[in-house]
Formats: C-alpha cells, structure tokens, sequence
C-alpha cells in the first residue's frame, strides 16, 4: 500500500502538468494520482512532527494510564485522546489519497480545538490538573508545537488539494 | 548520566541542525557529508544509550524513573536516523528541513534526559 501511493505519488510530483493536460482517456485512475502525496515538500516536514508528536503522546498516555492512572484521570485520559488524533494524522498523511486529506484536515481542525480548549482549561483551573496533559499551557511542555502544528497542517492540506 | 556526554550530543545535534538547516535554506538536498553528519549524533546517542542503561544496571537511580528514562534514551537514539531515512525519500530542500528538525527534537529530549536523571 504504502509503496503503491509513493509509486503514484512521484508521478504526480514530476508530471502533475502533464498527467492533467492528458485528455479524458485514463483520467478515472490519474485524477486521484496528484493528490495522493501528502508526504511530499513541506509535507514530509509535517509529518515527521507528527510522527513525533504521535510516538510522544502514544507512550506518554501508555505510561501514565498504566502506572498511575488514579491520580489524574481527567488529564491522562485527555493526554490519550491527543495521542489517538496525532496517531491518527500520521497515519492519514502517510496513506494519502483525497478522503485521507480531509480526515486529517478535520483531525487538525479538532486537533486546534482540543490544544486551545485544554491550554485554557488548565489556565482557568489548574486544579483540575494534578499533572499535565500534551495540551497543557497550550502545548508548552512540547515546545508549542500542539499548537502551531494543526495551523500548519491545515495550510498546507488545504493548498495540497487539487 | 555522564554529563559530559549529555553536553557532547546536544551540542552535535545543534550544529547537525544549524548545518541541516542551512542546506534547506540554500534549497538543498542532505548530501553525503551530511548523512556522515548524522552517522556521528547517532553514534554519540548511541553511546549515551549504552552508558546509561549501564549506569542502572549498576544501580544508579533514574530521579523520575527507569522506565522514562531508557524510553527518552531510546528514542534520543532514533530521532536522527529516522529524519535521515525520511529525507533519503525526499531529495528536495524539505528533506534537510526535516534533518534539521529531528536534529533539535534530540537536543530538546538532551534537556529531558538532564531533567529526568537529575529529578
């Protein structure tokens, strides 16, 4: 599968220009080639970060929910969540492809709202938060990249479209 | 943890990303000398993984636990040959873009891995 969309994908790296001025002959199975790469450019960029993000959020939410779950639920249970959205993400960008585009567009939207609806939260109300979550303070723990990501991501989906 | 060591690997991932960075932005590819670059922070990383898994199994206390602490090692270990084999695939400027990148993801984890044996 993989090796497949990076099979398509190079084609529609080099020859998009030519692959649209084809005329109507092959177009079913050339239309969707352009925009399966999701991982090229500025692309491959973004998904290392969430490759990143994934493998930090995954084994941090592992960790805490295994070991000492009772002790802040709220946040563990939230840092799990962020670790299944940047999962999920990575994954779409790598599978590519217009309907994986719009999912990961639509995680990125949620991705944004779940970044600024905890960072406020664990502002407003520390207390709530015996111990922090991905998303806390905005993503401060991570750099602020929870929350520069999602804008990025969605910038460069939304100009990946064809 | 051997601070010296800790000190050595963040500083080679700094100027892996300044050098990385500098490719992407002249809109380069990462070249030979840069993979070579790569192959000497992982090599440092590497011996920091091995020293430290050492340092435990001496006896050696981990302040906020072994488990964190080999996890942050391992994946100090992988962070630079994994954006290395990302930019075999991609031999544009965003290839050493995303060098660069994994390059300051390892020395943020150095940071951590301080943190994390100091307590």
């Amino acid at each position: 599968m993989a090796g497949e969309t990076g099979g398509t994908g190079k084609t529609g790296k080099t020859g998009g220009a030519a692959v649209n001025g084809a005329t109507g002959e092959t177009g079913g199975a050339v239309r969707e080639a352009p925009a399966a790469r999701l991982v090229g450019g500025p692309g491959l960029l973004l998904v290392w970060l969430y490759g990143v993000m994934s493998v930090g959020a995954v084994s941090r939410s592992v960790y805490q929910i295994a070991t000492e779950y009772d002790r802040a639920p709220l946040a563990y249970t939230l840092s799990a969540i962020a670790a299944v959205v940047y999962a999920f993400i990575t994954y779409t960008l790598f599978r590519g492809g217009e309907t994986a585009r719009k999912a990961a567009l639509v995680c990125c939207a949620a991705e944004l709202v779940g970044v600024l609806t905890v960072g406020t939260w664990t502002l407003v109300d520390p207390s709530a938060f015996p111990d922090a979550t991905v998303w806390s303070d905005y993503g401060m723990g991570y750099l602020f990249i929870p929350v520069l990501l999602p804008v990025t991501g969605m910038l460069w989906l939304r100009r990946a479209r064809r | 943890m051997l601070d010296a060591l800790t000190v050595a690997v963040s500083a080679a991932a700094l100027a892996l990303a300044a050098w990385c960075g500098f490719a992407a932005f002249r809109g380069q590819p990462t070249k030979d000398w840069h993979f070579a670059g790569m192959a000497v922070v992982t090599l440092l990383a590497l011996v920091q993984l091995v020293v430290g898994v050492v340092q435990l199994a001496r006896g050696e206390q981990a302040g906020e636990g072994a488990t964190i602490f080999v996890a942050y090692l391992a994946g100090a270990f992988a962070a630079v040959p994994a954006a290395g084999f990302l930019s075999l695939a991609e031999r544009t400027r965003w290839g050493s873009a995303t060098v660069a990148a994994g390059a300051v993801v390892l020395a943020v984890l150095e940071v951590r891995l301080h943190d994390i044996w100091g307590g």
